[in-house]
């Protein structure tokens, strides 16, 4: 079936089978390879996306339901080289090691900031980033960077 | 110190393309004609096969191929290697059955590599494999590590009766048992070092591209050391000769270990490609990470200290059970021997220590390397033992750990167990750690926390780990099949920037940046100028790769050599230029100097003079650009003090970690902020090992773990923020003075949360993980 949608801004559309899983379509005929596949049950995160501004597993998602939708991708937020306020803090606070459960770190901390504002205590964010799992950082930077990209984002 | 040189906490060169999106992970790779690989796995521990029809895969829409082990034995690819030898007490080498990328005849786990479809896309492959149609005649399985040589046990490899791999006892048994029979106070303990899987975030994966011109393979994979892939499957798998194999590691999402080892997947990648002379991709999912992962630990084991009247240790003896899984994975024989008992002083002066290790088969996954790998199963059961020491003695842990420590003078330090110990102050780092904890103020808090219910408990690890993992004659001696020195390549182009080409790779530790920082501060030129490249044969020379916490305390020596190498034939050529005695020039900063004068040239332009040597000193060669390589002396011996508190729920069991302080002597630091970020990563490594993370088959050998549904990783909530500080010793055969911080966490923090947790409880002794239903059942024998 053929989807059309909104991706990062920009129209984009497919030919998708119904099976198709909407990070597959991203990242195999969008060639939007930034937002990652760390499991196959739901769990880590990684596959993050916003859609309709709100944040999705897009493992969990059809991209036939995606059809009509507007995505934001990790690809997304930056304005050319000058990264969102939130990848910034996420680079200030080392807020990454090997890089694959970034995407969705950032894409769930901008999440967290829609619905907790821009003043979030420690206990919060490391309670609603209960669906992202990283193996490397041991998530106190994590909680940092988004902490402090919250804080930044109203600037 | 220069602003980003040693000692400051850069912001890390590879964050912008991670943080946009633009990281290039071997899954992220699509190549054109590309088709797609799907492994049919056994759904049986154990089990025999007896036909494998792949007529109606083969038949169906898009499929390439589907090949078994008989395609890949017919074109003679080799059986998967262990590579270390360990010597059983018969004196004959360890048991090594065959180990077949694709089964031959027998399955010997859940998982097992049965065939591989090809087809244009993945689902095509996928549904194609359910025609596979396989028979198989399901055996017993094997299952327990305790279990495994007993008695009546399934025979699983003819090559190894019992299901013993090897049986390794080290250490003078004799004088020993003279020691314990004379010892005012034996304490003993027993306990199991709980399986894990290692679980990088990215899966592995892998794409095969075959040049039929050239007839050249380049395999892109999810590889820690990719002239060690490379050199393995060209030597003992047949897979392409040296020169005509290309293996590319880039980003990559994590190792931990996992992606060290040569793996069935990626070699039938690399022999499917040339096979059907189409590119061949391959990406995992989590489901086989969970199944076809090398694993970690599983040990079962019993410690016993002889003590005399004032708790000072006389002797230790130990014996271990090791699962190994169904065959021997790459490095798995050195894992529960050399890595594991050699480390079994710890920070004691124990003047004996006697070992027993045998290492069994299972119907499991091969077990291997997994962060930290044999140290911190060696570090759990010491630092176990060591607290049953204490209260057996009725001695505050802390007294009991300064009793023993090895004292700081007596550094270079012989242990009984083979390792000699570079450098350290134990005392030091245990001091301070007990300050940053406030262990002054525990009673107070432990009283608050029964006002509110909670049982509130204080546990010590003082671990020390041996890493940098290097001196190659060493690991000869010790059957290693390969040499563990690095390699480095800078070289400056003629419009001054560097390239500093590693053997290491990075796949998470930030190396792009801590080189680069070595390289800024030896050469002195701008950090942006600086380029680290890694992971590629056919870009860098032949290097070892990262793992046991070596990268920089052996990579990071071959590049600070090299640049060495350019800064003395630099001096030559600024001397020919400036007219001056080669022994008049000054290096400093970037700029050569004519000492006394204020006529100086910078480095960079004696790159150019060395690319365009119109004036240039007689004898030397054009080109500026050097390699070096490093062999240390021995081992870096990282160490320090973890004190973990947590409170305990008596009615339900349930843990929480309320307090965790680090005290690491890692020597100098490059980046302090690269290596708290490695520190926070190892503990919640190890909070995930004492608290959630257990790998469990049942007794049919049905993997009942398998999902990150089933086996608990730690999230963000499972740990709170730590306090982390330094007691650096300066290691006197390290030139950088540095050790190593990648797996100290994942060492030292399963002792510190569970001696924490019998603290809290008044247990002798609480099962990893501790789960809340452990920890409640705990709390009831206790009370």
């Amino acid at each position: 079936m053929k989807i059309d949608l909104t991706v990062n801004g920009q129209a984009a559309s497919g030919e998708v089978e119904a099976r198709t899983l909407l990070v597959d379509f991203l990242r195999e005929q969008l060639r939007l390879t930034g937002t990652h596949v760390g499991c196959d049950t739901s769990q880590c995160g990684a596959c993050v996306v916003m859609v309709d501004g709100k944040s999705v597993k897009s493992c969990t998602m059809l991209a036939a339901m995606a059809d009509g939708c507007d995505l934001t991708t990790i690809e997304g937020l930056a304005n050319g080289a000058e990264l969102h306020p939130m990848q910034q803090a996420f680079m200030d606070n080392h807020g990454l090691q090997c890089g694959f459960c970034t995407p969705g770190m950032v894409m769930s901390g901008l999440d967290i900031v829609n619905r907790h504002g821009r003043e979030l205590d420690a206990a919060t964010v490391r309670r609603e980033l209960n669906g992202n799992i990283c193996r490397c950082t041991g998530y106190q930077n994590i909680v940092k960077s988004i902490r402090e990209g919250a804080r930044a984002m109203g600037d | 110190m220069r602003e980003q040189g040693i000692g400051a906490s850069v912001r890390r060169k590879e964050d912008q393309r991670f943080l946009l999106g633009k990281g290039r992970y071997t899954g992220d790779i699509n190549v054109a004609g590309q088709t797609h690989a799907y492994f049919l796995r056994s759904p049986h521990a154990h089990a025999v096969i007896e036909g494998i029809d792949t007529s109606a895969a083969t038949a169906a829409p898009g499929v390439v191929a589907v090949l078994t082990g008989d395609d890949l034995a017919a074109d003679g690819i080799g059986p998967l290697i262990c590579g270390v030898t360990v010597t059983s007490d018969d004196g004959e080498p360890h048991r090594a059955p065959a180990h077949p990328a694709l089964a031959q005849g027998k399955v010997n786990y859940v998982g097992d590599h049965v065939a591989v479809v090809i087809a244009e896309t993945l689902t095509q492959a996928q549904d194609a494999a359910e025609l596979v149609d396989v028979k198989y005649r399901p055996l017993p399985a094997v299952s327990s590590t305790g279990e495994a040589a007993s008695e009546g046990q399934q025979q699983i490899h003819d090559v190894a009766p019992d299901n013993v791999c090897f049986n390794w006892p080290f250490g003078d048994k004799a004088a020993n048992d003279e020691a314990f029979a004379s010892a005012h106070r034996i304490s003993s303990i027993e306990l199991t070092n709980n399986r894990m899987v290692t679980n990088p975030m990215e899966p592995r994966a892998a794409l095969g591209e075959y040049n039929s011109g050239t007839e050249e393979i380049t395999l892109h994979m999810t590889t820690q050391n990719p002239h060690v892939h490379r050199l393995v499957l060209a030597a003992f798998n047949q897979l392409a000769p040296e020169h005509k194999l290309r293996v590319v590691g880039p980003d990559v999402g994590g190792g931990f270990g996992a992606k060290i080892f040569v793996y069935a997947e990626e070699l039938v990648v690399g022999w499917a490609c040339r096979k059907v002379n189409r590119p061949v991709k391959w990406t995992g999912d989590r489901s086989e990470a969970f199944m076809a992962d090398a694993h970690g630990r599983d040990h079962v084991s019993r410690a016993e200290m002889a003590l005399d009247e004032n708790g000072r240790f006389l002797a230790m003896r130990v014996q271990t059970t090791a699962n190994l899984g169904a065959y021997l994975s790459t490095f798995s024989t050195m894992v529960p021997s050399y890595l594991y008992a050699f480390l079994l002083a710890g920070q004691y002066a124990t003047p004996l220590i006697y070992s027993e290790v045998k290492a069994v088969f299972t119907n499991t996954a091969p077990v291997d390397a997994s962060r930290g790998a044999g140290r911190p199963e060696a570090t759990y059961l010491l630092e176990r033992l060591v607290d049953v020491c204490a209260a057996d003695m009725d001695l505050d842990p802390a007294e009991i750990r300064r009793r023993n420590f090895i004292p700081k003078d007596a550094f270079p330090y012989q242990t009984p167990v083979v390792q000699c110990y570079d450098s350290g102050d134990y005392e030091a780092a245990l001091d301070q750690a007990m300050e940053l904890a406030d262990y002054a103020g525990f009673a107070a808090r432990a009283e608050e926390a029964r006002s509110r219910g909670k049982l509130r408990g204080i546990g010590f690890s003082s671990y020390v780990e041996a890493c940098g993992i290097a001196p190659s004659a060493a690991v000869g001696q010790l059957g290693g099949g390969v040499g563990l020195w690095e390699s480095a390549q800078v070289r400056f182009n003629p419009t001054g920037n560097v390239q500093v080409f590693t053997g290491t790779h990075s796949h998470g530790q930030g190396h792009e940046t801590t080189f680069a920082q070595l390289v800024c501060d030896q050469l002195g030129v701008p950090f942006e100028n600086i380029e680290v490249i890694h992971g590629d044969t056919a870009r860098t020379q032949f290097g070892m790769g990262t793992y046991g916490s070596r990268s920089l305390a052996v990579g990071g020596v071959a590049i600070a050599k090299a640049c060495d190498k350019l800064i003395a034939k630099g001096r030559k050529i600024a001397a020919h230029a400036m007219e001056a005695a080669e022994g008049d020039i000054e290096f400093a900063d970037g700029n050569y100097t004519v000492a006394g004068t204020d006529k100086s040239m910078n480095i960079a332009e004696v790159a150019f003079t060395a690319y365009v040597p119109h004036n240039y000193p007689e004898g030397v060669e054009p080109g500026f650009d050097e390699n070096a390589f490093f062999d240390p002396m021995n081992f870096s011996f990282p160490a320090g003090t973890h004190i973990c508190e947590v409170e305990v729920d008596p009615d339900t069991g349930v843990v929480e970690i309320a307090d965790y302080t680090a005290v690491d002597d890692f020597g100098k630091l490059v980046n302090p902020m690269i290596v708290e970020g490695q520190v926070h990563g190892g503990i919640v490594h190890g909070i995930g090992q004492a608290l959630l993370e257990g790998c469990r088959y049942d007794s049919d050998g049905q993997l009942v773990t398998a999902s990150f549904m089933d086996y608990a990783m730690p999230r963000a909530d499972n740990a709170p923020d730590f306090r982390v500080g330094y007691a650096p010793t300066d290691p006197p055969h390290n030139p950088l003075g540095v050790k190593g911080c990648g797996e100290a966490g994942a060492i030292g923090a399963p002792p510190a949360v569970i001696n924490a947790i019998a603290n809290a409880i008044g247990a002798r002794h609480v099962e990893m993980p501790a789960t809340p239903e452990t920890v409640w059942r705990a709390c009831q024998s206790a009370a």
